[in-house]
This record gives structure tokens, C-alpha cells and sequence, in this order.
């Protein structure tokens, strides 16, 4: 495919203006996905300029991705063609924020961190606890399907989004739901966009319900000789009356990262403390309420993590939460960080068949010299991470070998298996998004309504979309 | 399309389902030609498979032959979403009512289409467990019809509508292909296409299989009812728990005119003196509801409640829930016809909007009762007619456009639980721009050609007129005299 030529470099410079583009090869490096590098970067004020642009990018079959603060432009394959990036953080305002009805709504290239900020005044909150949180953006934390601790008790942002305004590949302006908390109105497009990598459509502006921050909140971490206690304990849990914020299970390697490392860019993530058993499996939950209910949760987690057989059982508080809350949280950009050819490998299972997943993973990683690095969020998400030391091509017909084996023992122990962050060498290696199913066609048909020439991030997505 | 159902097709489905299985007769299609709406439209058959291949078959016929098919559940809806508008086939789900999974250790069920909502619930809940989404039907409507209306009910509050418990779907396309979607476990790879599937309205997919979430009981569970003088201080006190971010779990609201009818009807022990109540629950670990519920009870004294009835036992609980549940068949003992409406407001604006929709209904020379979801912005005012005299119809019809016109106005939506269906298609406009609406009928067109539920959620450009009149409704069978 031939790049865009400087005619077309032109025009599109032309819809923006020049101070709001740019070919300057130094900045256009920062917009690299994957190594591919775009021709122009321009950096849209409004929807209908976001829709000029693809108007255009469609008439002359030009490939363009989105973007917010370009944190998880590693996420998904290498994308076929890339012409334009499609910078969005000019759009940051909060255009409507109605405390007493719990709602707000808020433009794509808002930094997540503003918005926290702003709810935080009237003591409210958006359950999305996302990595990369001091620089990240709401539409790009939604574009790119990343989940939070949170999602234990919030769910996850299909669930509290309540309508999206966005721009389909051929240029028009379109929204669906709407900014009350229920809605039934028309086809709820909006879920289509989450997740999806910015192949369906630009979002321009999100509405969300907002929720009340909890008056007051504990941590609670139980300690392990291995994952079968952690796993009984989240068992117990769920079962139980208790409703964790969060509840997330780490193998011991994944403690030894987080004593050792604090997160580079977030300001909220104190130094570790004592808090992280380097040699035991931990099960690490959240919980709020009023006192007597916090009171209540400390008293039956501790019970039922002895009835668990946990060797230790700790309550944290406002001081000692920070540490371990921020990690969690940030555990994606901590793990990147530690080692130059980190490698995720996400695992979706029903939380029963953990207790068989679990330990196999660990077999699999052992067996081949990697240490178990794990998250396992309480719903049924593993995030495996493969970390060699060195860098070289060994290293990557290694990582290619253990993905290729985890993908056929994770689908049949697990649900989904997906590589979401690896190193680009390994994405001609292994299929980041797994085999297609039988849903791929449908896919196929929605991609092709809402981004008829396949100007949007062409490649990038579940099924080579 | 003009569907042409004749005997040689009826005998190809008696083949395929068995002769008790197909009604062609008219008097047997009586019984299908309406739904909880105002609207009415006979299919030419309704057909009632059992297993999703009977699906399958049944709809390759269709296109075989260009026969327009709909999915029906139990025919509770509010909107004719399952109404056969251009006649055809209708597809009954309701023996298709088998739990095929109850999955206790990681809270899921698999279940037909056509199973009740509350026959899941009352199967699972020895476990501890329960189907969340609760409408008011819920002892008839089907889980089938919940997912195509992505339904609500009073509980939604706190636990959101049916499609936050949706998480796979088995569907048969319009050309008879079977297609899984989603999964029991979390984030299947792709595009949510459970999230677009959940209140499509029937309008892209037949839907075979619904795994669903099954949420736990809770321990403990407060029933209020708080007794007002005027509706409008009833809404402030809405307004400010929402404000205070309390967040009960259900917060309905019945003005004078409804409690009163209700309560002749069902003695749920509603004031009759009173300008509205608060029938509000709160629920979760015992130390959370008492803080709640105090604080609860202390924002409706600061709005004047005259008082604050806690239920004292279960048979109390049920009794107020059998006032709110049951409110719709009470009205219908004291007025020929009612039209419902679904509107949605903010939660900040409710003392405006009652107030205006009052207003609206004097200017049309209507009585409209008001009993609805307070708690998420969810009016439902019944407007009281008379279906029998023609001009009243017509001036309904502009009284409720008034009443969503008002909704839209305060940033509302059209309708909040209920669907668009063939009831408010003519709405969206108001709601949707031509390209909004346009991308939605792309989506659809690449599912559906056509044969799908025709004639629903957009709107079809013939206006008012064509909304379909009940000649003799059902509700007139009972007294009419108030």
C-alpha cells in the first residue's frame, strides 16, 4: 500500500490548519504503532472536524488511527496500512456534569485524571481505575477495552457508559443512548465502540453515570502457600454477603515485582511497604461502606480466610491502602516495565474452572523457565506475564512457543486466550487476538456499516478487522 | 409485503412441528394479535417450536417463501415489539422454556428463551441466587422477551437492566444460520455484540439460548413507604436522595390518583388521603441498611412526609410490592382504556417534570396518573381515555407526544424500559438525528433484509393515523364506573 502523498498531506493539513498538524518526522516517531509510523498527525478540535478528516480519509482510502495519550497503542496487531493519527486531546472538555442526577458527560480527549478530579469535588466517582491513569484519556481507555480492579463490584465500562457521540469511518456524526440512566431508545451502538480499538468509529464525547465514592474503604490482604487457599478464599467470597470493590489473586513472582518496583508515572502509588509476601500467594480485596459495615467485612474476611487456612490475614487502612491499591491498579505499566520483551497474555475463564488453570499455567511457565508472574481478578481474568531478561531473537522463539502453547491449553482450560501487550517482533509469531469463532462474520458485517472503505485502524483488531 | 400464507405452507410447518404445534385458525389468532400496548396486529400463524433447529427451519421457510416472522414471548410487552405488523408468521418461544444449566459455582444460567423471568428465580434461589431484572411482569414475561426489550423493572436501580445480567447468546439469523455470541466467561474477544443484541427489539436476530448472571440474595432488605402531601414534595425527596448519593435499591413512586385506585384494589394499606408515596427498599448487609434507610427516612421528614411506615415482616414487604406490581391491572378497573408512557428525566429535574406533565394533562382535559421508577428518572403517567370514542384517541396520542416532547426537552429519552417497538417509532426523530437513525438502519439491514420484525423502531413515515385502534379493550371488560 502506498503511503499518502504530499498532495493529500496537504488537504488534510488544510481541514486543521497548520498549527494543528504536522509531518515533522520527530513528532510523527511518537505516533509509531508498531513500528509503523504515519505520514501526518493532526490533532482535531471538534467532531466535525474529526469527521472532515475521515471524510476525506475515505475518499482517498487513507488509514487513520485514533488516539488519545498513546499508552496502549501496543495493544492488538500490527495495523495493515496507517497514514494518519488522529491526535485527540484537544477535545478535553466536560461539556455537562449533573452532580445530583449522577451524570456526566465528557469529550474523548479529556485526561482521565481531570475528570477523577472533578467528580472527586462532590465526593463521586467513575469505577474505571484504569492503567497509565496520570496521563491516559477517557475515549482511549474505553477504545482500548481495558479493565480495572473495580469491574469486581462496577462491572466493567459497557456497564455505566450510557451513550457515546462518535464519528464512523466515512465521516458522519452519529451518537446512540443518551445521558439518562436508563434508555432503551435505538440500538445501543455505543457497547459496539468499547473495546473496540478505534476500528468502528472516533468517539468524540462519552456519557457516563457517576457513582458515590464510599464514605470510607479498607484494604484486606491474605497470604497463601499456593493458589489453591487464594482460590478457596475468592470461592468463600463469592458465596458469602460480602460485595468487594475489588478482589484480585497474585502469584508470588507478581509480589516480588510490586516490593520491588513503584509505577514510573503515576503520583498517587507510595513506595511498596511491607505489604507484598514474596514468597506466598496473595489475595488482595477492597472493600467500602460506612464503619460498621468495614467493621463487618474485616471481621468475615478474616474468618473465612482462616477457615481458608491463610497463613496471615491483614486489614489495611487509609495510610497503607495507597501502596497496594496503586499497583494493582497500574500493574499492566509495571509489568511492561520490567523487562524489555514483556509480554501479556490475558486468560478469560469461568472463576470455577480457576483451580484447574491456575496451577496448569504454572506448569507451563515453569516448565520452560519463565517465573509465574499472574494477576487473576476475582470475575475470571488471568493476566499471565511473560518477562525474559534479554532480548534477542532466542528470547522471542521462546515467547512465540509459550504463546502458541497457551493459546491451545488456555482455550481448553480457560475461555479466551489473547496476547494483548507484546513486543512487535512476536506479533508475526503469534495471534495476538486468538482464533476467530463463529461470531467473526457478524463482526465482519458490523465493521463494514460503520467504516465501509476500512479506513480505521486497519488490521489492529479481533479477526484481522 | 403482502405475506401469502397459504394452506400448502401451513400443512410445511405442521410437518416440520407437528400439528399442535401451528394456529392458523382466526379465532386461535385472536389471541395473538395484541400485546400490553394499544396496538394491535394479527399474524397469519403463530408457530411454537421447541428446540433451536425448529427455529431454524422455520425461518429458512420464511425466506424461502418472503413471509415476514416475529418473535413472541408471553405477549407482555408494552410497546407491540412482538406484534406481527405486516402479518406472517409469529414465532411463539413459549415452549421453549426449559433451564438447560443452573451453573451455581460461577453464577450462571442457561436457559430457552421462552422461560418466565420468575420461574428462574424460584429454580435457583435455594442456592441463594436470583435473576435480577425484575419488571412487573415478571410472573408472566419471558426472559426471551426481557433480552429483545433489554428490560427494567423496579430493582434495576441498584442492579442495573437485563442487559448488565446478559452475557451469551445463541442466535438464528434472518437466514437461518446459528451463531454463539459472547460466553460465560468475561470479555470474549471482539465486539460486544451481546451489548448490541440486548434490546434490538427482535429486529436483528431470533435469540435461541441466554446465559445469563445470576446475582445473590442479599441478608437483609428494608421496606419504606413514605406518605406525602403533594406529589412535589415527593419528587424533591426523590431528587435529593439521588443527590445525597444514597443509592436504595428500589425507589418507586405512586401519586394520589394511582394509590388510590390501587389501594381498592389490592389493600396494600396506602393512605387514601395522601398526595403521593415513596415505596422505597433498601437492601445489602444488615449494617448497611439501617444507616440507609435512616438516612432515607431523614430526607423525606426535611420534604414534609407526614410519615415513614417501615414494613414490619415479609407479609408487609409483599403486600406493598403487590400495590406497586399490580398497579397497571388497578387502573383498569376505573378507566376504559389508560395509555402508558416510558419517558425518562433526569433525576434532578422530576419535580418540574410532574409538574408540567400535570399541566399537559389539564390543557388536553385527561386525568394522568403517575406511578413509576422515581429512583432512575423512569415516568410511566397513565393517561386515561377512552379507546371506544375515536377523537379521544386522537387526543391521547397528542397528550403523550406532549408528555416525551416535555422528557426529550429536560434531556430525556423516549423510553426508558419498554421499547420503541410500533408504538414509538414516530418518536425518534425527536430523539435521533437522520444520520444516527440512518447508521441503526444499516446496522439492522445488515442483519436483517427485511423479513425480520418489519415495521419496528424506525419510524415508517405514514404518522399518527396509522397507529392501530383496540375496537373493545381488554380493561372495559371490567366496570367502567369509577
Amino acid at each position: 500500500m502506498k503511503p499518502a502523498s504530499a498532495t493529500v498531506n496537504l488537504k488534510l493539513a488544510s481541514i486543521l490548519g497548520v498549527a494543528n498538524s504536522s509531518a515533522d518526522p520527530a513528532q510523527l516517531a511518537d505516533y509509531e504503532v508498531d513500528r509503523v509510523r504515519p505520514g501526518i498527525v493532526l490533532r482535531p478540535g471538534s467532531a466535525a472536524e474529526v469527521a472532515e478528516v475521515l471524510r476525506l480519509a475515505s475518499a482517498e482510502k487513507l488509514a487513520v488511527i485514533p488516539c488519545g495519550a498513546r499508552t496502549k497503542l501496543a495493544i492488538g496487531a500490527p495495523p495493515q496500512r496507517y497514514d494518519v493519527a488522529l491526535d485527540l486531546t484537544r477535545l478535553n472538555r466536560i461539556v455537562a456534569y449533573d452532580p445530583g442526577d449522577l451524570t456526566l458527560s465528557v469529550e474523548a480527549g479529556l485526561p482521565l485524571v481531570t475528570l477523577t478530579e472533578t467528580l472527586a469535588e462532590h465526593r463521586q466517582m467513575l469505577p474505571l481505575a484504569a492503567p497509565f491513569t496520570s496521563r491516559t484519556t477517557v475515549g482511549g481507555t474505553l477504545a482500548a477495552g481495558v479493565d480495572s480492579p473495580l469491574r469486581q463490584f462496577y462491572g466493567t465500562a459497557r456497564d455505566y457508559v450510557l451513550g457515546i457521540e462518535f464519528v464512523t469511518g466515512d465521516g458522519s456524526i452519529a451518537k446512540s443512548g443518551g445521558r439518562v440512566v436508563k434508555n432503551v431508545a435505538g440500538y445501543d451502538l455505543h457497547k459496539l465502540l468499547i473495546g473496540s480499538l478505534g476500528t468502528l468509529g472516533v468517539i468524540t464525547t462519552v456519557n457516563f453515570r457517576t457513582f458515590p465514592t464510599p464514605p470510607a474503604s479498607r484494604g484486606f490482604l491474605a497470604t497463601f502457600p499456593g493458589p489453591e487457599g487464594a482460590l478457596e478464599l475468592r470461592a468463600k467470597i463469592a458465596a458469602s454477603q460480602l460485595q468487594p470493590l475489588t478482589l484480585e489473586i497474585l502469584s508470588p513472582e507478581l509480589a516480588r515485582i510490586f516490593a520491588e518496583r513503584t509505577p514510573k508515572l503515576p503520583d498517587d502509588c507510595p513506595p511498596p511497604g511491607p505489604w507484598f509476601s514474596t514468597m506466598e500467594w496473595t489475595l488482595a480485596a477492597g472493600f467500602g461502606g460506612n464503619v460498621a459495615v468495614l467493621e463487618r467485612c474485616a471481621r468475615d474476611l478474616t474468618q473465612l480466610a482462616a477457615q481458608a487456612r491463610a497463613t496471615n490475614t491483614v486489614v489495611l487502612g487509609d495510610e497503607e491502602r495507597p501502596p497496594v491499591w496503586g499497583r494493582l491498579r497500574e500493574c499492566i505499566p509495571l509489568l511492561l516495565d520490567a523487562s524489555p520483551l514483556a509480554t501479556i497474555v490475558k486468560i478469560s475463564a469461568r472463576p470455577a474452572q480457576l483451580s484447574r488453570l491456575l496451577p496448569a499455567l504454572q506448569q507451563t511457565c515453569e516448565q520452560r523457565g519463565f517465573p509465574f508472574v499472574a494477576l487473576t481478578r476475582g470475575v475470571g481474568v488471568v493476566y499471565l506475564a511473560l518477562l525474559p531478561w534479554k532480548s534477542d531473537a532466542e528470547e522471542i522463539r521462546r515467547l512465540a512457543e509459550i504463546c502458541a502453547h497457551l493459546h491451545d491449553q488456555g482455550t481448553i482450560l480457560g475461555d479466551h486466550v489473547t496476547v494483548p501487550w507484546c513486543p512487535t517482533e512476536l506479533k508475526r509469531r503469534v495471534s495476538v487476538w486468538g482464533l476467530p469463532r463463529g461470531d467473526l462474520d457478524l463482526m465482519l458485517k458490523v465493521k463494514d456499516v460503520f467504516d465501509p472503505q476500512h479506513v480505521l485502524s486497519p488490521g489492529r483488531f479481533y479477526g484481522g478487522v | 409485503m403482502d405475506p401469502k400464507i397459504d394452506a400448502k405452507i401451513i400443512h410445511e410447518l405442521e410437518h416440520l412441528l407437528g400439528k399442535d404445534a401451528v394456529l392458523s385458525r382466526p379465532e386461535d389468532l385472536l389471541m395473538y394479535e395484541y400485546d400490553g400496548s394499544v396496538e394491535k396486529a394479527r399474524p397469519d400463524c403463530v408457530v411454537f417450536p421447541r428446540i433451536t433447529e425448529h427455529v431454524v427451519q422455520i425461518v429458512k421457510l420464511a425466506k424461502r417463501h418472503q413471509i415476514p416472522i416475529v418473535g413472541r414471548g408471553s405477549g407482555t410487552g408494552l410497546s407491540g415489539g412482538a406484534l406481527a405488523r405486516h402479518g406472517g408468521i409469529a414465532i411463539a418461544f413459549t415452549r421453549m422454556n426449559k433451564i438447560l444449566e443452573m451453573d451455581y459455582e460461577n453464577q450462571r444460567a442457561v436457559v430457552q428463551p421462552g422461560v418466565v423471568n420468575m420461574d428462574l428465580t424460584c429454580a435457583v434461589q435455594h442456592a441463594g441466587l436470583y435473576f435480577a431484572p425484575d419488571p412487573s411482569s415478571q410472573k408472566a414475561c419471558t426472559i426471551g422477551g426481557n433480552v429483545a426489550e433489554n428490560a427494567g423493572g423496579p430493582h434495576t436501580l441498584a442492579y442495573g437492566v437485563t442487559t448488565n445480567h446478559v452475557c451469551g447468546l445463541e442466535l438464528v439469523l434472518p437466514d437461518g444460520e446459528v451463531v454463539r455470541i459472547g460466553s460465560k466467561a468475561p470479555d470474549a474477544p471482539g465486539y460486544d455484540l451481546p451489548g448490541l443484541l440486548v434490546g434490538s427489539e427482535g429486529t436483528l436476530a431470533l435469540v435461541t439460548e441466554i446465559t445469563v448472571k445470576l446475582t445473590r440474595l442479599p441478608e437483609a432488605a428494608k421496606t419504606l413507604l413514605a406518605v406525602f402531601e403533594t406529589p412535589d414534595d415527593t419528587a424533591q425527596t426523590v431528587a435529593e436522595i439521588t443527590a445525597r448519593a444514597i443509592t436504595p435499591a428500589a425507589c418507586e413512586m405512586l401519586d394520589g390518583w394511582t394509590l388510590r385506585a390501587v389501594e381498592a384494589f389490592i389493600h396494600a394499606g396506602f393512605p387514601l388521603d395522601s398526595g403521593a408515596v415513596l415505596l422505597i427498599e433498601v437492601e445489602g448487609l444488615r449494617e448497611a441498611i439501617e444507616a440507609q434507610a435512616e438516612e432515607i427516612i431523614n430526607v423525606c421528614k426535611l420534604h414534609n412526609a407526614r410519615e415513614v411506615r417501615v414494613a414490619r415482616d415479609e407479609r408487609e414487604r409483599q403486600l406493598l410490592w403487590a400495590g406497586r406490581k399490580n398497579a397497571f391491572g388497578a387502573v383498569g378497573r376505573l378507566s376504559p382504556s389508560y395509555y402508558v408512557q416510558d419517558g425518562v428525566i433526569p433525576r434532578t429535574k422530576l419535580p418540574l417534570a410532574l409538574r408540567e406533565i400535570d399541566k399537559i394533562g389539564k390543557r388536553h382535559g385527561f386525568e394522568i396518573g403517575n406511578i413509576f421508577h422515581a429512583g432512575d428518572g423512569n415516568l410511566h403517567p397513565l393517561i386515561m381515555f377512552d379507546l371506544r370514542d375515536p377523537a379521544q384517541f386522537e387526543r391521547v396520542v397528542a397528550c403523550a407526544t406532549e408528555v416525551i416532547a416535555l422528557c426529550i426537552s429536560l434531556g430525556g429519552s423516549i423510553t426508558g424500559e419498554h421499547g420503541v417497538g410500533m408504538e414509538k417509532d414516530r418518536l425518534m426523530p425527536l430523539l435521533f438525528s437522520e444520520a444516527d437513525m440512518a447508521l441503526m438502519k444499516r446496522v439492522r439491514d445488515a442483519f436483517n433484509p427485511g423479513l425480520l420484525n418489519p415495521g419496528k423502531i424506525f419510524p415508517t413515515g405514514k404518522g399518527c393515523g396509522e397507529i392501530r385502534v383496540r375496537p373493545m379493550p381488554i380493561s372495559s371488560a371490567a366496570p367502567t364506573s369509577a
